[in-house]
């Protein structure tokens, strides 16, 4: 009989451990689904995890690793202080689109005119952008008790739709030939997101990301506000006894949340992306969960979890290109990832113990 | 009927680490009332969990009624005659009495007959209990009857009874024995499960006493002290808390007709309580579990809040502020849950330490938190009370309930309270860490601290208060100095015998 029993206490090591397992049980899985398929399973492994790092193109696909991997990490360290806190923001992608559409519509706004100032000041409107999107359900869920997973959840659809207007309305290019799309903030200096280092993929999103981390890091393990983040989602009533005022981390987690991944969409419509269009959003705030928990909900584990998945978007875009692997297949290889995540996360608080037949 | 019912020889379990029952051995009459007494942690638990067949022992064997008795699950102990009354009531309060009662049966009959069934068992028994009443509306000594009648519908052999007085007024504990003494005189034999040393003597024929998972004796407890039985159970002398008379000096701790709702829809509500503490004044507050103690405990934590002249300490009123600011002002608490609202169980002791220490202790500087400092403070809780943990860094989920009870009291105690307000302190905390608590608490108010001590253990109240009081239904009953108080008195404190109306319908 093989029966779970749990531990008296987490083990601390393991729980550097299951991640690795994890991928390492996803690239068995994977490879087991590729070979279905009929393609090489090995091959298939080395397109996806090896090439886009040290093959052939590698020169190429690093940068793109970093592109990508930024709004993922910016997003995911921010939803990573609600979940800890047992909030959860769900709605990451509308935020992001706020940001975007906010830091957007200041550039806009203010073209043609060149000024150092402009930048930031777009900054400071992603940011805010994001926020006062996640705000919403954040004050209906303190003011009201609703469900900030529901409130959150729908809310990107009415940010996608918002999007969508502005790409084809008031945000429009009117120099573009009635196509639908903004003017390309790439071509206009003040307001384009360069890379800090040209050819890198380091654009000052990326930046950002790095820097949240480390602040992230401190806040959670220095400061009072992470400890009681902490407490809050370990035990709430406990968090009330030491003081905690759940309205306010709420406030605090959702906006966060909200104002970092509010920074990540104006960072992407200001550098990689470049303009307004009605398929700006490509799903950065939904996978940015997965990253969260892949990254343990840790600082550090979160950057490594972006850089991961970053790697699993470039390398399976090149497993569709080159071995003609099924976009879908590739989207089951990525949900694996958290499944087999979830599912090794059992060993950190249980042992399997193993009885042959009945103990006597 | 003097024929051997049970026979237990040689039972032994073990769990990791600790072997909770060591080669017991011990036989139970017909209409026999035998006692199991020890200490927490002693092993009567995994005893009696063994003989209704939720635990498998290692190694051991019983005899029912001369057939040998291998319970693999409760559902066949019940088929063979074994009853079993838990400490914790397991009842849906949405659901009313005898709709809980046909949740427990294999084939309940129509709730109407059932009804039926449960008012005559009732009466015949002396259990006042009326079948269409909500549970979320009884009182806990009515709860325990329902799960009393439960058992008695299966006409029981054996009836087994973890710590049944525990949530009863004196005036309950009486009715509850009158029915033991008449199960008795049917023939029915009980276990009783305590560690009340006099009611063990007024009730029980025979004492298996168990010590660490081992019997140590057995005793006749008529014909014993209670001393003598505590000594067998404890193994030691007993150190009794001692304190040295003292004047009250200034009102520290003023309630001001206090009146609050419960947070939860069966909690209960507060209704004008008003009281006054001094410097250097322990109050004992008694009450049966659910009157109020646990909303006057968070009204006082400040997880409460009510109007500001409600709370008052040092004549400052506070009732409208949070547990942050009321801990800077020197007003502490130690609720009665220790997992999951005195301490968080996933975190380690150091952080636990934080949890209400941070800011009085100076663990922290402009919300910058000082680790090593938290560990200090930790490891002085756990040195000072004795805490058994491998070290600060342990998670408190993995303390035993005693140990850990000892390190959220602690904690407290160690920040210099000016007033200090604790529900249950010593539940669960073997004798000598209950000694050890009670001493820390009249230190304190030696020192000057206004102390207030809710508890459901009446020997512990009398042994600590300079004034007592009760909770009855979200009331405080008028307060007299704890010198002197008769039992009598203090059963009608604490609301007699509550349900009894019902009985005279």
């Amino acid at each position: 009989m093989i029966y779970l029993e749990k531990r008296p206490q987490p083990a601390r090591a393991l729980s550097y451990v299951t991640p690795v397992l994890a991928v390492l049980i996803t690239m068995v899985a994977g490879g087991l689904l590729f070979a279905i398929l009929g393609k090489d399973p090995v091959e298939a492994i080395r397109t996806i995890f090896w090439d886009p790092v040290f093959g052939e193109f590698s020169f190429y696909y690093r940068p793109q690793l970093l592109v990508k991997g930024g709004p993922l990490i910016l997003i995911a360290l921010g939803l990573s202080l609600g979940f800890k806190a047992g909030i959860w923001n769900i709605g990451a992608e509308g935020q992001y689109i706020m940001g975007a559409v906010a830091g957007a519509g200041v550039a806009l706004a203010l073209y043609p005119l060149e000024a150092w100032w402009i930048f930031p000041l777009m900054v400071i409107a992603g940011a805010l952008g994001g926020w006062a999107w996640a705000m919403i359900p954040a004050l209906l869920k303190v003011k009201f008790g609703t469900n900030e997973i529901l409130v959150s959840l729908m809310l990107v659809y009415v940010a996608e739709n918002f999007l969508k207007a502005m790409a084809i309305g008031a945000m429009k290019n009117p120099e573009g030939f009635g196509f639908p799309g903004s003017r390309n903030l790439q071509q206009y200096p003040s307001a384009h997101n360069t890379e800090i280092i040209a050819g890198s993929g380091m654009h000052w999103g990326v930046a950002a990301a790095f820097i949240a981390a480390i602040m992230a890091y401190i806040l959670l393990n220095r400061h009072l506000l992470g400890f009681q983040i902490r407490l809050t989602g370990e035990a709430p009533r406990a968090a009330r006894f030491s003081g905690v005022k759940p309205g306010r981390l709420v406030l605090f987690c959702m906006g966060t949340a909200g104002a970092l991944a509010g920074l990540a969409g104006m960072f992407e419509v200001s550098g990689p992306a470049g303009q307004i269009t009605t398929g700006f959003n490509v799903g950065y705030g939904f996978t940015a969960i997965i990253v969260a928990f892949l990254g343990r909900l840790h600082p550090i584990g979160i950057v490594l979890a972006g850089l991961l998945m970053a790697l699993t978007y470039i390398g399976g875009e090149a497993a569709q290109s080159t071995m003609q692997l099924p976009a879908a297949a590739i989207q089951v290889f990525q949900g694996m990832l958290l499944f087999f995540l979830l599912a090794v996360d059992v060993l950190t608080n249980y042992r399997i113990r193993i009885t042959l037949g009945e103990a006597a | 009927m003097t024929g051997t019912l049970l026979e237990i020889v040689g039972l032994t379990k073990a769990y990791p680490g600790v072997v909770a029952n060591d080669d017991v051995s011990f036989s139970i009459g017909e209409g026999e009332v035998h006692a199991l007494l020890g200490e927490n942690g002693a092993g009567k638990s995994t005893l009696v969990k063994m003989i209704y067949g939720l635990v498998k022992p290692d190694r051991g064997e019983m005899v029912f009624q001369g057939k040998v008795y291998e319970p693999s699950e409760p559902q066949e102990a019940r088929g063979r005659g074994v009853a079993m009354v838990f400490q914790h009531f397991s009842l849906f309060d949405a659901l009313n009495v005898a709709e809980n009662v046909a949740l427990g049966m294999a084939n309940p009959p129509k709730t109407g007959a059932l009804a039926e069934q449960i008012r005559r068992v009732s009466e015949q028994y002396g259990l006042p209990l009326d079948p269409w009443r909500l549970v979320g509306d009884l009182s806990a000594g009515e709860r325990q009857r329902v799960e009393i009648i439960r058992c008695l519908l299966q006409d029981p052999k054996l009836l087994i009874m973890d710590e049944p007085t525990s949530v009863l007024t004196p005036q309950e504990v009486e009715i509850l024995f009158a029915t033991l003494r008449k199960l008795k005189a049917e023939g029915t034999s009980i276990l009783y499960i305590s560690h009340k040393l006099e009611e063990i003597r007024t009730l029980c024929d025979e004492a298996t006493i168990l010590r660490l998972g081992r019997k140590v004796g057995t005793c006749t407890p008529r014909e014993v002290t209670a001393a003598q039985m505590a000594e067998m159970m404890v193994g030691s002398e007993l150190h009794r808390p001692e304190r040295e008379a003292s004047t009250p000096g200034e009102v520290r701790l003023a309630l001001k007709d206090l009146s609050v709702p419960s947070p939860s829809q069966f909690g209960t509500s507060l209704k004008n309580i008003t009281l006054e503490v001094r410097a250097g004044e322990v109050l004992g507050l008694a009450g049966v579990a659910g009157n109020g103690q646990d909303e006057l405990l968070a009204a006082l934590s400040g997880e409460i809040t009510s109007a500001p002249g409600m709370v008052s300490l040092d004549g400052v009123a506070i009732g409208n502020k949070g547990p942050a600011e009321r801990r800077r002002r020197g007003l502490l608490t130690g609720p009665e849950e220790r997992l999951g609202h005195a301490a968080a169980p996933n975190m380690t002791l150091t952080e636990n330490a934080l949890l209400t220490g941070a800011e009085r202790e100076g663990l922290m500087s402009s919300g910058f938190l000082k680790w090593g400092k938290a560990r200090d403070f930790a490891a002085a809780i756990i040195e000072r009370f004795d805490v058994r943990t491998p070290g600060t860094e342990t998670a408190a989920r993995a303390l035993s309930g005693g140990n850990l009870q000892k390190f959220v009291i602690g904690r407290e105690v160690m920040q210099r309270p000016e007033v200090l307000v604790v529900n249950q302190p010593t539940w669960g905390v073997d004798a000598a860490a209950a000694a050890t608590i009670r001493q820390a608490i009249l230190d304190l108010a030696a020192g000057g601290a206004a102390v207030v001590v809710i508890s459901q253990d009446l020997d512990e109240l009398m042994e600590v208060s300079d004034n007592f009081a009760a909770l009855n239904e979200g009331r405080l009953s008028e307060i007299k100095p704890a010198k002197g108080l008769s039992m009598e008195e203090i059963g009608l404190m604490m609301g007699g015998a509550h349900g009894m109306e019902v009985a005279h319908v």
